[in-house]
């Protein structure tokens, strides 16, 4: 009986997920990239390997690993100061400026690539530079996108490490720089390398920045498909970049998950009281004030534009958002565009949590075989793949495998929540597991043998300790989907578009009033974001790690 | 236990005061007809006021549903992929760089009937089932920054071959023909004006210092001396009716575009083979060139009407020229060279 009822529950926990993940992300993308491989019915790999072999897609592909792999370690390097500043030391506006720090993650790239430029081009003030469509100005625009996820995800393990090896190191004479090194270090290890994952995931399948950024002389893996599908219909060729992406993707997650696996998970933790700013913290603190102004200098930029209608100074274009537009660009004011936008979030977002949740909860328990270790391995990489392909083969995908009954989904209402969920999924799962992989089992053991069932056990062991994760995570997925705008075009209704949609559309008309409200909705964007992190970082329970 | 009925208490809360679901189609159920409703599958840039839309639905008597996202290219692919069994009646917004994959793929089905005069003129070239009927067209014409040459003192340039003149060197600014509808149609004009020497026309634009962004947005709004980001370049690919949105407030404008530079892309409607609502399709494709539609397309989607004798909007009359004699490329001939023509064309911009 006990031995069957590990597995069991190990399928009961994966069983939704998986069945979700299967019908919204696998089912689509095998059909497309099946279209491929039998372009007319017919089997014809050819197509395919033909691809695999022009010297273009060699380039393309050595392109998106270095400008990935350049940008992730950069975000990682600026991201851990400012993520140890803004969770372990405690100073005023520290939950602001945290809340302030994930703008930049739901801002439309059409519109910071518009900001970006203002500075870096030809009329901006570091025009000088040369940076303008340059691959140093998409490799900061990338940094500039995903700093934020590696400071909230390191900064929750960090706030939850136990303090009291480095306080004995500390004590037992060891300087504060072997301290990071022998201890912090290595107990951070899981979550960065997760973030490091994720991070160079979303880098690796940015459409808008190579695009925007780097005008037009440099594809990565992604613009490449995207181009292949929409434009030019060539399916085996994107069939092809979809397999290699894919292959990159796994091939990934693979040493991934080998280098995350945690040294002693079998810590008691007594998380640290954030403490006052000493004078050994000043590399620190002046580095993350470094990352502040790199992120706040194109914010600002947009500000100021959104302020000022013609040459003055003025609040007209916010005014306006309640219209639709000059002309009647818009189906509905912006400020309706806000309402969907915040609605389809909050779905996104709890469809994504239950979902992580179980999912971190079923690949985090701690495995008796090794079959069972790797189930749980294969689970937990399974479950980021959705930000290993093109929006633009989901989006197809979409159309043509959920077209026939049960599965007539094509016009449902739930499939942007649903496919914005996807996308934050990993983020999620990633922010969770590091933590839930630190508790040690014996607790759980413990809470049985004193009588709990299951889930009172995961109630009093795992959730006071996932509380924070938890709530990083939920500003995680609420971010992603209000900012999410490649898989909500493909998908958006018309009569509800989302915000990004909204702006998208403004930017792309002539007329300064179109502008100055699309530049006046971004800040609104960006306001409401900020705000709402602010929000969530508030609900917090007194009890906390009292175990 | 606090800690976890809190949670709960917040989750419920908050799926249940700001969901999507349950809010979704009341309102369109309520207001159903007896007739039915017609799909329309289009493109993100399609705007129609809401009277428009009643005034369709009141003359036939079927409830309208747009849906619409991506765009032009995108649309057209969607359809083409699911022309086994369509997402809707109606497809409006193929254009005619797209619309011969369209045909060949047997996506639309013919409807011949009475347009108001002028919309004949649109016409697709080898549509001859007339599987296709012309909504709108829009120039894509080079524009220059008057003002900027005035203050200059140099004569704003007039033609293709002026923009390879080192006079005007580091000025002009232009979306990739790869990634953006109006940079392929700029790509078109070079080809029909340049014939096989395009490729030496864009090495010396090229190197006269043309800037190529992603899109039209980047380029106008981000480096056009006129667009919203204040950029440094006086030259920029747009439209012909971008003149009427620079309008100055002193009777003029400060922007136009030049004539001899313009490519005219066309934007169609088509009943769509297997639609679920033939009847319906067909009148919502008759409607699309009726008066309403017609007169409220430039403010709503700043393109042109095709019907004759529509009103235009007042800066639209006073600014917005259109060319005479636009630049040409056989639809047949773009859907059989797309490839081949921005496979090379990539490889002389990207050196």
């Amino acid at each position: 009986m006990n031995t069957w009822r590990r597995p069991l529950t190990l399928v009961g926990l994966a069983l939704v997920p998986v069945v979700v993940l299967g019908v919204f992300f696998v089912l689509p993308v095998t059909g497309m990239v099946a279209r491929g491989f039998w372009p007319d019915g017919d089997f014809a790999p050819g197509g395919v390997i033909d691809v695999l072999s022009r010297p273009r897609t060699g380039r393309v592909v050595w392109f998106t690993v270095w400008s990935a792999g350049l940008a992730t370690l950069l975000a990682v390097a600026v991201g851990l100061p400012a993520a140890y500043v803004l969770h372990r030391l405690d100073f005023p506006l520290r939950r602001a400026i945290r809340a302030a720090l994930l703008v930049p993650f739901v801002l439309p790239t059409v519109v910071v690539g518009v900001a970006f430029r203002q500075l870096l081009g030809e009329a901006g003030p570091l025009g000088f530079l040369g940076l303008d469509g340059t691959p140093v100005a998409i490799v900061a625009g990338l940094v500039f996108f995903n700093a934020a996820v590696v400071i909230r995800a390191v900064g929750a393990s960090w706030e939850s490490l136990d303090a009291r090896p480095a306080e004995a190191a500390a004590a037992l004479g060891a300087s504060p720089r072997q301290v990071f090194l022998t201890v912090t270090l290595p107990s951070l290890r899981p979550a960065i390398i997760s973030a490091a994952s994720v991070v160079f995931l979303f880098c690796a399948t940015s459409f808008g920045v190579v695009l925007t950024l780097g005008g037009t002389r440099y594809s990565s893996i992604e613009t490449e498909i995207y181009l292949l599908t929409t434009d030019l219909l060539d399916l085996p060729g994107a069939a092809a970049l979809s397999i290699v992406q894919l292959t990159a993707v796994v091939a990934l997650l693979a040493i991934a998950g080998r280098l995350r696996a945690s040294a002693d998970p079998s810590v008691v933790r007594v998380p640290a009281r954030p403490r006052r700013p000493r004078r050994s913290d000043l590399g620190q603190v002046v580095a993350t004030g470094l990352l502040l102004a790199f992120v706040a200098a194109p914010l600002l930029t947009l500000l100021v534009g959104s302020l000022q209608v013609g040459d003055s100074w003025s609040l007209g274009n916010y005014r306006a958002l309640t219209t639709t537009g000059s002309q009647q660009a818009l189906l509905v004011p912006v400020t309706d565009a806000l309402v969907t936008s915040l609605r389809t979030a909050v779905d996104a977002t709890w469809i994504s949590l239950s979902l992580g949740l179980l999912v971190a909860l079923a690949v985090s328990r701690r495995s008796r075989s090794r079959a069972e270790r790797r189930i749980r391995a294969v689970l937990d990489g399974f479950f980021m793949l959705p930000l290993g392909v093109s929006a633009a083969t989901l989006g197809f995908g979409f159309l043509i495998t959920l077209d026939s009954p049960p599965l007539d989904l094509r016009d449902s209402p739930l499939l942007v929540p649903l496919a914005q969920a996807l996308v934050a999924l990993p983020l999620v799962v990633r922010t969770l597991v590091p933590v839930l992989d630190g508790i040690d089992d014996r607790q759980r053991q413990a809470a049985a043998s004193l009588g709990a069932g299951p889930l009172r056990a995961v109630m009093t062991v795992d959730l006071p300790l996932l509380w924070k994760p938890l709530v990083a995570a939920s500003g995680f997925a609420f971010a992603a989907s209000l900012g999410e705008f490649g898989a909500t075009a493909f998908l958006a209704r018309d009569d509800h578009p989302t915000l990004p949609v909204v702006i998208f559309r403004l930017i792309g008309h002539p007329g300064a009033m179109n502008y100055g409200m699309a530049l006046a909705a971004s800040v609104v964007l960006a306001v409401t974001t900020a705000a709402v992190m602010a929000a969530v970082e508030r609900l917090r329970v007194p009890s906390l790690g009292a175990i | 236990m606090k800690s976890i009925s809190a949670v709960l208490l917040t989750c419920a809360f908050a799926t249940a005061s700001c969901s999507l679901i349950g809010t979704g189609d009341d309102q369109e159920q309520a207001t159903a007809q007896a007739g039915g409703e017609v799909v329309l599958v289009t493109h993100e840039s399609f705007v129609l006021p809401d009277e428009v839309q009643a005034a369709f639905e009141e003359q036939s008597g079927y409830d309208l549903v747009v849906r619409a996202s991506g765009d032009a290219g995108t649309l057209t692919n969607k359809l083409v992929l699911t022309r086994a069994d369509p997402t809707g009646d109606v497809a409006f917004g193929v254009d005619n760089t797209f619309a011969s994959r369209a045909l060949e793929e047997g996506v639309f089905e013919g409807h011949d009937f009475e347009a108001p005069a002028g919309v004949s003129a649109f016409d697709l070239p080898g549509d001859d089932e007339h599987a296709l009927t012309p909504v709108d067209n829009a120039n894509v014409c080079v524009n220059v920054d008057d003002t900027w040459f005035e203050a200059e003192g140099i004569a704003a340039p007039q033609t293709l071959d002026d923009l390879t003149d080192p006079t005007y060197e580091d000025l002009f600014v232009l979306p990739s023909a790869a990634t953006s509808s109006p940079g392929l149609a700029f790509l078109l004009t070079t080809i029909a004006a340049k014939g096989d020497a395009w490729p030496d026309y864009w090495a010396d634009l090229m190197d006269n210092g043309a800037l190529l962004t992603s899109g039209w947005s980047e380029a106008y709004q981000g480096d056009f001396t006129q667009g919203g980001g204040k950029g440094a370049r006086p030259i920029v690919l747009s439209y012909d009716s971008s003149p009427a949105f620079t309008v100055d407030g002193k009777g003029g404008t400060s922007t136009s575009a030049l004539l001899d530079t313009c490519f005219t892309q066309v934007e169609y409607a088509g009943v769509l083979a297997g639609a679920a609502n033939p009847e319906g399709a067909r009148a919502l494709v008759e409607f699309m060139t009726g008066p309403e539609v017609q007169a409220a397309l430039p403010d709503s989607m700043y393109v042109f009407p095709v019907a004759d004798d529509t009103p235009l909007p007042e800066d639209w009359a006073s600014f917005a020229e259109q060319p005479t004699d636009p630049w040409e490329v056989d639809p047949a001939e773009v859907a059989a060279n797309r490839d081949a023509w921005l496979t090379e064309w990539r490889d002389v911009t990207t050196g």
